[in-house]
């Protein structure tokens, strides 16, 4: 069959059946969006910004276990792009990205909307191709999608020029992919699970500590299973929250820069810990030479052999993927018959619940100005704790992780590795596209809000019944928490003077619009928002200006120098 | 540590830009790096001298190896290994510097390969040391240009780069 480049994009996006496009059209792309108006299979959503693209892509990638698709066009539609990209990146987001470039004989040569797409986005993809001939185009394609979702997931971008896509060559999308230099290790190594295996029963004072490999991987099923037959105590990575249910017994919340206060005690005084898909960032283990201070054993299993020991040595690395390998080791453990030591584990629990008996996240109930964390506990309380939660990035996303109790993985979308302001309503949209009719919020703040504003109008355009949880503090909550704590005092441009009247900027999309400003409407505006099942709610909260986020770990120290809330 | 990093890679557009790319980006030295195609044409080897702790170089390796388009790396300085590097210099050779330059060249075992009446062009291959001391030996306000194309190096015996 003979068909145009365009034609064959289509017809290689409907064979990887990908129900939504996520895009913004442009001169280099003309071809692709024609063919785009003579078929329904494969539906796009039409953004108001290239970067709101990607994050949508990005949104809907999470909350499924599909591949999120954008499509935007060369030159300023990359660029406005690339911070989507690198959001994904950072948080190993399977994605393809197809973006327009100009025609083959312009490149180089300065032409109008070009940049050197593949250049610019080299160190934010996991791969990126530019499509030189024709003939190529359908098996470039077929490997950008098997590169996303393969190994350790990531964005793939595919560089189109505009004569490529008007050009016609016979099409045959192939079957299957092999590529010599790329082979992902699946299984794990059988020598290092049983080392890991009795590292794990001899424990006194054992940890598990899980990222957001586990969501990726669909591991949490597997790992719920080890961590009862152990009977440890587990924590999970801001990326890795739902990974292990948040009501369970077991879990001690999250760890990290603001994670519990018994999270980051077990996980620094623990002697075997754990590690599954995370991959010990500096917002989670603090300073490495501190983290070292405790003589511990570690056991890391991970998809990718270069987060192993690149921040903290392991004694223990097993390669391979999450569910494989947490299978092997509970098998083992079974076929062992022997069990934990459970003599030292009930003492370490003993610690543990002396720790848990601080209620480092305990604030004032009874202050007359909305606090930040009982807006979020009460979104907790009415969707049951059901809904999909995107947030964008600061104080408003610490509150939003640490006061929602996510107990099923895909739950909970946000910007953890690039700390991308502007990722939560458009990522809010990819995940409502997703699950039609699901409860889907977006917790955000008033600066991240309007990084992205702009696609409330896509939101009207295609009835995505979002609730959006603005947690108004009229600054930029979380730079003004550093300046108080760490620069005198001085608030240097995070005082956000002139906002907007979210409530008639939310009704001028069309939308509807509330504002709360006492705690005792808390609970009914969200009831009254989550009833209003056909429309976008934007709830503005009125909270305090003064709320910071505790517990809190300043950059560069060990973790359990925390600075703990003023209420313990 | 100076460590000899060994790669062979996919011979397409682009691929030698992430391997220089993937050293910028995460702050890792590059001493020296030689590129070309191997007797199969599809594949490309990469020789790279890269100096840093025995942690650095293996996320260097983990890294290389996360490439799409790297195929294989090894780090050959890990045992026993042959480094050659070549070098060209291009001196005044007038009066008594030329017999000077001509006897240099025999000792280091270079050979002349461009004569003029006041230049020669000396052909040195060694390793990285014995170009370095033929730099030393000669009389530096001589030199009048170098150019060298970095270490490239090989297993001995039995240790094979190949897929």
């Amino acid at each position: 069959m003979v068909l145009t480049g365009a034609e064959i994009v289509i017809r290689c996006l409907q064979e990887e059946k990908v129900e939504y496009v996520f895009g913004y059209p442009g001169g280099s792309v003309l071809f692709i969006y024609d063919e785009f108006f003579k078929q329904d299979k494969v539906r796009h959503v039409l953004v108001r910004h290239e970067q709101g693209a990607v994050h949508a892509a990005d949104g809907y990638a999470r909350s499924t276990e599909k591949v999120g698709v954008a499509l935007v066009t060369s030159g300023p539609g990359v660029t406005n792009a690339v911070t989507g990209i690198a959001t994904a990146y950072m948080d190993s987001i399977p994605m393809v990205i197809i973006s327009g470039q100009v025609p083959t004989a312009y490149i180089g040569q300065d032409a109008f909307q070009e940049v050197d797409t593949v250049g610019i986005t080299r160190p934010c993809v996991k791969h990126n191709f530019l499509v030189k001939d024709v003939r190529e185009l359908a098996s470039t394609i077929k490997k950008a999608f098997y590169l996303a979702q393969s190994g350790r997931p990531g964005p793939v971008l595919v560089d189109i020029p505009k004569d490529i896509s008007a050009t016609k060559c016979e099409y045959a999308y192939p079957k299957s992919v092999a590529m010599r230099s790329y082979n992902p290790v699946i299984k794990g190594h059988q020598g290092q699970i049983k080392k890991a295996v009795q590292l794990l029963l001899e424990a006194k004072r054992p940890m598990i500590y899980t990222g957001g490999g586990v969501i990726l991987s669909d591991a949490a099923d597997k790992l719920a299973k080890l961590v009862r037959q152990l009977g440890f105590p587990v924590t999970n990575t801001l990326m890795g929250l739902g990974g292990f249910p948040a009501t369970d017994k077991q879990f001690v919340g999250m760890l990290g820069m603001h994670g519990t206060y018994e999270a980051n005690m077990a996980m620094q005084h623990c002697d075997v810990l754990l590690a599954v898909g995370a991959r010990f960032d500096d917002r989670v283990i603090g300073n490495p030479a501190n983290f070292a201070e405790v003589p511990r054993k570690i056991i890391h299993i991970d998809i990718d052999p270069s987060s192993i020991s690149k921040r903290v040595k392991v004694d223990v690395p097993i390669v391979g993927d999450l569910p494989d390998v947490l299978d092997d080791i509970t098998k083992l453990i079974a076929a062992s018959g022997d069990r934990p030591d459970e003599k030292a584990v009930k003492a370490w629990w003993k610690q543990i619940e002396e720790w848990r008996g601080k209620d480092c996240l305990k604030y004032d109930r009874k202050s007359k100005i909305i606090k930040p964390q009982f807006v979020v506990e009460k979104l907790y309380e009415v969707t049951k704790g059901e809904a999909f939660v995107c947030s964008d990035v600061g104080q408003h996303q610490m509150w939003a992780a640490q006061y929602y109790k996510f107990d099923k993985p895909r739950r909970w979308m946000n910007s953890g590795g690039l700390g991308t302001m502007g990722f939560g309503l458009p990522a809010a949209m990819g995940v409502q596209l997703a699950h039609p009719g699901a409860p889907v919020a977006c917790v955000t703040g008033e600066g991240s809000i309007q990084m992205c504003i702009q696609e409330l109008s896509t939101c009207k355009q295609y009835r995505l019944p979002l609730k959006i949880v603005l947690l108004n503090n009229g600054y930029l909550g979380m730079v003004r928490q550093w300046q108080q704590l760490f620069h005198g005092n001085r608030y240097a441009e995070s005082y956000v003077d002139a906002l907007p009247d979210f409530v008639k900027l939310a009704e001028s999309y069309g939308h509807v619009g509330m504002k709360i400003e006492k705690p005792g409407d808390v609970e009914g505006a969200l009831k009254e928002a989550f009833k209003r099942k056909d429309d976008l709610v934007f709830m503005d909260f009125a909270i305090d200006p003064t709320e910071n986020v505790y517990p809190m770990v300043q950059g560069g120290k060990g973790l359990t120098e925390m600075i703990l809330s003023e209420e313990l | 540590m100076r460590h000899v990093i060994s790669l062979l890679i996919e011979n397409e557009a682009g691929a030698l830009s992430r391997v220089t790319g993937l050293f910028s980006a995460r702050a890792y030295n590059i001493e020296s790096l030689t590129v070309a195609p191997t007797e199969d044409p599809s594949m490309s080897r990469i020789t790279i001298v890269s100096i840093g702790s025995d942690d650095i170089i293996e996320q260097i390796t983990k890294q290389l190896n996360k490439l799409i388009e790297v195929i294989k790396v090894v780090d050959i300085s890990e045992a026993a290994h042959i480094e050659r590097e070549l070098m060209l210099v291009k001196v005044r050779a007038t009066g008594k510097d030329r017999e000077e330059m001509k006897r240099m060249s025999d000792i280091f075992r270079g050979r002349i390969i461009d004569v003029t009446e006041t230049t020669y062009v000396i052909e040195l291959t060694g390793n990285t040391a014995k170009l370095d001391s033929f730099i030393e030996a000669i009389d530096r306000t001589l030199i009048l240009e170098t150019v060298r194309t970095g270490v490239c190096g090989i297993g001995r015996g039995d240790r094979i780069l190949k897929i």
